[in-house]
């Protein structure tokens, strides 16, 4: 078994933009869910429309790279106010529903033949980088910063999102030692006592919905920024993995998503070289590629125990915690 | 009284004297413009309503033709269950839409208003069940409550400096209630680990930091401990004497006699009497609707809360 490798390679994740990408997306969830108590199983759909707006805008309108992200941000507020004028005056329940079957219907409207001219539909889109290379202040070149070694656009495209991570965490952190996030805390626990209060909780919910869904789609702009756009990257299943990032780190709070999202890219990275190690070793019962899809199984049991066991994830407050409903 | 009461005193049996209010605001009277029975005008009115209905399903909750609710005065909705009082409550203060119906508030129209407008306009209610926001502090509860907070507007909120002399304010104000509620030592506690009364405490402090005109309390003594119903119905008589006006519903014909100016009587989903307290007892209606074949008997004897002899059953 090749530990160096597998140790290298699991470094190496912490730092990619897909866990940069992860930290915004579960920090937009801390919002909803953490925050707000609005239960959005449809980060996915976020994430996609951020990506699919970026991709879309440079390769068939020619927007500059941060024009481009402000059409994903644009896309994102549209469909958190789609997604909540009918479910947010219902319970919380039924905003879940929602919300997982409106981020199947935006994967499927990409994906679909229909719009084949601007999607390149289940094929994905790609070669959109070069806006945002240009605005590379980097010198060229490959550069090696302890175990972490990228050329000059990786390293850009991961400070671009790190920048962007450090400005929502400063975001979320005023926000919610704020008035306003009291209100927000206030009808996470009970909705109707801060109603008869004269808060206008519709308008809450909404601005909640909006600022966590911005941040997704932000993260499915910086997992695309390096990368290409593919539909079936979309599938439910992404937006159970930002769940389990922001559990692990804990719900309610600012920096459990960013720590959430290290370590479940981390240990994700870890399994994928030392289960199918295990393998080849004949340790399992099993092939290397099966060994290799065993990581999933132990994300969902990791999931159930977490939940079940430590609610308030790695960073929440204890006391908290006792009077989980 | 309510300064030196004993702390443990689950063992004590309180005497239904004891449970009238310490602090004796003087009762108002001559409220109605008439002889008291049901719709009666008031003198001066703070909320009036007509043609109430809401059905559920073909049953008639609440059928109110006109009701007038006296200001600065303590009105009390009394009525066997089902006779739509809470459901009475939740359309007036806009958590439920009748199918019918037209009220005013300081003359201004409320029907169609949502529940948190309403509570802007200076009407706030609390719950039967109460309503504490668990994984909150008893003080971020209580500031949570001040209405006109500019730093609870997204934008304000991230630039601190806009509302921190606001904040600091709305916490002293909130101190002083605590203080007042016996909530103080509990302020870094959070709301779940208060008992039931404190409970209700915290839910009538919290409601008067939106610096009510209008409370409605609903329920406020229901499962609460004796020696606190003392101090509740202190609480409840001093918002009289600071000018508020009170509607709340209750069970208890004890409480209802010490502290209201004003019953409204209602069963079935009418208002079928409404007086003084003393009068509204012997009301024919009212002994039909609400008291029933037990009429020589006291009512907190057949509620099962007083014994024959005016003790209270623990």
């Amino acid at each position: 078994m090749d530990w160096g490798q597998i140790l290298n390679n699991t470094l190496s994740f912490m730092l990619s933009t897909e866990t940069i990408g992860f930290m915004l997306a579960a920090l937009g969830l801390a919002i909803h869910f953490g925050y707000a108590g609005l239960l959005n199983f449809g980060m996915a759909g976020f994430m996609a429309i951020g990506a699919y707006g970026y991709a879309i805008s440079i390769l068939s309108f020619g927007f500059p790279w941060w024009a481009a992200m402000g059409v994903s941000i644009a896309g994102a507020v549209v469909f958190a106010v789609l997604l909540g004028i009918p479910t947010l005056r219902l319970r919380a329940d039924y905003l879940a529903i929602v919300t997982i079957a409106a981020a199947e219907i935006v994967r499927l409207l990409f994906q679909t033949q229909l719009f084949d001219e601007w999607t390149n539909s289940a094929d994905g889109l790609g070669g959109y980088h070069a806006s945002f290379r240009d605005a590379n202040p980097l010198p060229a070149g490959s550069f090696t910063l302890g175990p972490w070694s990228y050329t000059s656009d990786q390293w850009w495209a991961r400070l671009f999102g790190l920048v962007l991570v450090a400005v929502a965490v400063l975001l979320v952190w005023l926000i919610m030692r704020s008035p306003w996030g009291r209100v927000l805390k206030g009808i996470r626990e009970d909705e109707d006592a801060v109603r008869s209060l004269g808060k206008n909780v519709f308008a809450y919910k909404m601005q909640a919905l909006v600022l966590g869904g911005v941040l997704g789609s932000l993260g499915g702009v910086v997992i695309a920024l390096p990368s290409a756009v593919i539909p079936q990257y979309y599938l439910p299943s992404l937006t159970f993995f930002v769940w389990t990032a922001l559990l692990l780190g804990g719900a309610a709070t600012i920096f459990g998503p960013v720590l959430g999202a290290v370590i479940y890219w981390a240990l994700m990275a870890f399994l994928s070289g030392v289960l199918p190690a295990m393998a080849g070793e004949g340790w399992l019962p099993m092939t290397e590629t099966q060994a290799g899809y065993l990581r999933y199984v132990l994300v969902g049991l990791a999931l159930m125990l977490l939940v079940a066991f430590r609610p308030q994830g790695l960073l929440g407050n204890k006391k908290e915690m006792t009077f989980v409903k | 009284m309510s300064s030196n009461q004993p702390s443990h005193d689950d063992d004590h049996l309180v005497a239904t004297e004891d449970l009238a209010p310490t602090v004796h605001g003087e009762k108002a009277v001559d409220l109605a413009t008439g002889p008291a029975r049901p719709g009666v005008p008031k003198k001066d009115p703070i909320l009036v309503a007509d043609h109430i209905t809401r059905s559920f399903g073909g049953v008639h909750a609440v059928d109110v033709d006109h009701v007038e609710i006296p200001r600065h005065a303590i009105t009390a909705l009394i009525g066997p269950n089902g006779a739509g009082k809470t459901t009475l409550f939740n359309l007036l203060s806009g958590f439920d839409r009748p199918d019918t119906g037209e009220w005013e508030f300081n003359g201004r129209s409320l029907a169609g208003i949502p529940a948190w407008k309403a509570a802007r306009r200076g009407q706030v209610r609390t719950f039967q069940l109460t309503k504490v926001l668990n994984r909150l502090t008893v003080l971020d509860s209580m500031k949570l409550g001040a209405s006109k907070q500019k730093g609870e507007s997204l934008l304000f909120s991230v630039l601190p400096f806009t509302w921190r002399a606001q904040e600091k304010q709305i916490e002293e104000r909130a101190l002083v209630l605590l203080e007042k509620f016996r909530l103080l030592d509990k302020k870094d506690d959070y709301a779940a680990a208060l008992s039931g009364g404190q409970r209700k405490l915290l839910e009538m402090a919290r409601a008067l930091m939106t610096d009510p005109e209008f409370v409605l309390l609903d329920e406020p003594m229901a499962g609460v401990n004796p020696a606190l119903v003392q101090s509740l119905l202190d609480h409840v008589v001093n918002l009289k004497r600071e000018g508020m006006t009170v509607l709340f519903v209750e069970h208890d014909m004890h409480m209802v006699r010490h502290i209201a100016d004003w019953v409204v009587v209602m069963a079935e989903g009418r208002v079928v009497a409404e007086g003084p307290p003393q009068e509204v007892m012997k009301d024919e209606a009212v002994v039909d609707a609400y008291l029933g074949s037990h009429l020589d008997q006291d009512i907190g004897v057949i509620t099962g809360r007083y014994d024959e002899e005016g003790n209270r059953i623990p």
